[in-house]
């Protein structure tokens, strides 16, 4: 089942002296359970790319429909709504509210979506006990490493139930040790929760572990591969 | 969790939030403190106008306070004064004769302001008997006592037992004069009022001028409570009717109440210039605050923060700083205005000039309640002004452009 279809998606930015097209005209699917690498050199549009999927960039032009929705059809304020209850996000930093603990961050997006508070704590434990820090539920950001912040971030992209999750270079700022256990919790994830993954990355090693990876250059789809992997 | 939030993020700069809270906290520590002084300054200066100069009511003949006619008198002020007594909240009722004289000592003359009055009953309803410096309140002289001013005395030089010659127009217009003689100074703090204001007995200035002995000019009343002041001086209307006027303090002395409204306003526009000023330093911490969290901001939005909740979250921060620094100085303000409310503050060293306008030297503030209320809501107002364009600069984020930025 395609959980996102994009049809000729393009993003040109107006800068004062030139034209970008930063995306030019992709169209590709996406299946239910992916774990997808979306990879290609700086200024590839891989940015652009993730952005416009996620509902925070607008296309110039094309569309992408999200579970049979068109979702830039959508007013802004409905679009908000539509990410929070569809897309999680992990970015490659300033992830979590610094003033709220580990698993405050985590049981926000619920309430945001006015899920109920039994829900909510229960949710939460469950989550951050999988992604393996949930004796530091009461920790600020703050006082985490850079790896288990970035697991709360994933543990914050599950809390929603979203149809899919957006990571945008999730393990740039981390060391390899974090790098690879971030990876392999995610693959974990991914299997779990039956999650669709969908990262930007330059590292080798986030792309050795994606079973499709899609190679962008100048803002076009140069391949578009599929492994089979455990 | 969006107050929470926001609470909490008055505490990641710390140093900056605490010097608004600090700043917050004085102005209003001010401001209280102001207006409890000046509240007090005011309703003290009321208080001794009422129980010295004044009392609560007074009636009279309609025409009797423009143009002091010696022959537009109450005829029957005995009969009125017993019906007047009895209306419930009624502690005291004074007949006067007052009438305009001339006083003269060995050594110079002065125009005067007579009051003939029933030294009983003038007890009952002011308290000159209390603000006698010299000599006894109507004790120890047996014909034609007199109860003057210091300044009176002064401008006279005259003392205790001397001699002093009132020269009036009697009942048929023929000048008469008697002699009295000072049996006690008194001292109000108002040096106008001292200076020209005169007791003797009913009876002996009855006797002088010829005036009907069940008659006065002013009808003098004392209550238990202000706040009966419209209840009662409406029974007393219906006892004294039609022909009489009943007037209550305020309308006898209108300066007096608009001292305490233009008192109240100026308070407020104190506390308006007060909380003005602090406006822009808080609305400079929030923009400080909205643009140091651009990235968080956008990320908020990005994962499904509403406009009217970051909007929310911003207002709240800042009402939360203002509301903080408000209540601790609404808290340290009342504290010290309870403080001198039973502990007066003392400005002897400056008193000379406020006892000539007729103000005490010693103040007991007074702490207006209200007042507290709508400080604490004017604070608010400038925390969600203070915050609207920081706010709306909060929303101009763009998730996408926020996070892209390294
Ligand atoms: N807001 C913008 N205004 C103008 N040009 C932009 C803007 N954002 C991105 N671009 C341009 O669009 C192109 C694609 O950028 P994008 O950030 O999507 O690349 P990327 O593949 O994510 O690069 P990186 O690997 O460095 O993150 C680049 O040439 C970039 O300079
Ligand atoms: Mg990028």
């Amino acid at each position: 089942m395609n959980v996102i279809e994009i049809k000729d998606l393009t993003k040109i930015y107006n800068t004062s002296e030139v034209k970008v097209k930063a995306v030019n005209g992709i169209s590709i699917d996406f299946k239910e359970g992916e774990f997808t690498a979306v990879v290609g050199p700086s200024g590839s549009g891989k940015t652009t790319f993730l952005n416009m999927l996620g509902g925070l960039d607008k296309p110039t032009s094309g569309d992408v429909i999200i579970g049979g929705q068109n979702i830039w059809q959508l007013n802004s304020r409905k679009i908000i709504d539509f990410r929070m209850n569809n897309i999680g996000f992990v970015f490659q930093s300033y992830n979590l509210i610094p003033v709220l603990t580990a698993g405050e961050n985590v049981e926000f997006i619920m309430q945001l979506q006015g899920k109920p508070k039994k829900e909510r704590e229960k949710r939460t434990r469950e989550l951050l006990e999988a992604v393996g820090i949930g004796d530091r539920i009461k920790s600020r950001p703050s006082k985490l490493s850079g790896g288990q912040q970035q697991r709360v971030a994933v543990a914050r992209a599950l809390a929603s139930r979203p149809k899919f999750i957006l990571a945008d270079e999730p393990t740039a700022n981390l060391d390899s040790s974090s790098t690879s256990s971030l990876l392999e919790l995610m693959s974990q994830m991914n299997k779990k929760y039956n999650t669709t993954f969908i990262f930007a990355t330059h590292d080798q090693r986030v792309m050795d572990k994606a079973r499709r990876i899609i190679t962008i250059e100048d803002g076009k789809i140069l391949s578009d591969e599929h492994f089979d992997r455990k | 969790m969006l107050l929470s939030i926001s609470w909490r993020n008055i505490w990641r700069n710390k140093v900056r939030s605490l010097v608004i809270i600090f700043s917050v906290a004085l102005g209003i520590f001010a401001g209280v403190i102001a207006t409890a002084f000046f509240k007090g300054l005011a309703d003290q200066r009321i208080q001794k106008v009422i129980s010295t100069e004044l009392s609560y009511l007074q009636i009279h003949k309609p025409k009797f306070l423009e143009t002091n006619d010696f022959t537009d008198y109450i005829l029957n002020a005995d009969g009125l004064k017993e019906k007047v007594s009895k209306i419930p909240g009624v502690t005291g009722v004074s007949e006067r004769i007052v009438i305009q004289s001339m006083a003269a000592s060995a050594e110079t003359a002065t125009g005067v302001l007579i009051s003939g009055v029933k030294p009983e009953d003038e007890i009952s309803v002011t308290s000159i008997n209390n603000k006698i410096i010299d000599g006894e309140y109507f004790k120890g002289i047996k014909r034609n006592p007199v109860l003057i001013g210091k300044k009176l005395a002064e401008k006279l030089n005259v003392k205790l037992r001397s001699k002093i010659v009132i020269t009036v127009q009697d009942i048929n217009n023929n000048i008469t004069s008697g002699a009295f003689r000072v049996v006690g100074i008194y001292s109000t703090d108002n040096n106008i009022f001292d200076g020209s204001n005169i007791f003797v007995r009913y009876s002996d200035i009855q006797k002088l001028t010829n005036f009907p002995s069940t008659a006065a000019h002013e009808i003098a009343i004392n209550i238990d409570n202000n706040d009966k002041l419209p209840i009662i001086s409406q029974k007393i209307k219906e006892v004294a009717g039609a022909d009489l006027s009943v007037k209550n303090w305020k309308e006898l002395r209108p300066e007096m109440n608009y001292l305490t409204e233009a008192m109240d306003m100026y308070m407020y526009i104190f506390i308006i210039i007060i909380l003005l000023a602090l406006l822009f330093g808080i609305i400079n911490t929030m923009l400080m605050v909205v643009m140091e969290r651009t990235k968080e901001i956008g990320m908020l939005m990005a994962i499904g923060m509403g406009k009217i909740k970051i909007f929310s979250m911003v207002v709240l921060e800042s009402i939360l700083l203002s509301l903080t620094g408000g209540i601790v100085g609404i808290f340290i303000g009342g504290l010290a205005a309870n403080y001198w409310e039973t502990t007066p503050i003392d400005l002897s060293m400056w008193a000379e000039g406020y006892q000539q306008l007729g103000y005490d030297a010693y103040v007991y503030t007074q702490l207006d309640y209200i007042m507290l209320v709508n400080i604490t809501i004017l604070v608010i107002i400038t925390g969600v002004i203070a915050s609207i364009y920081p706010a709306y600069k909060a929303l101009k984020n763009d998730p996408a452009d926020a996070l892209r930025i390294e």
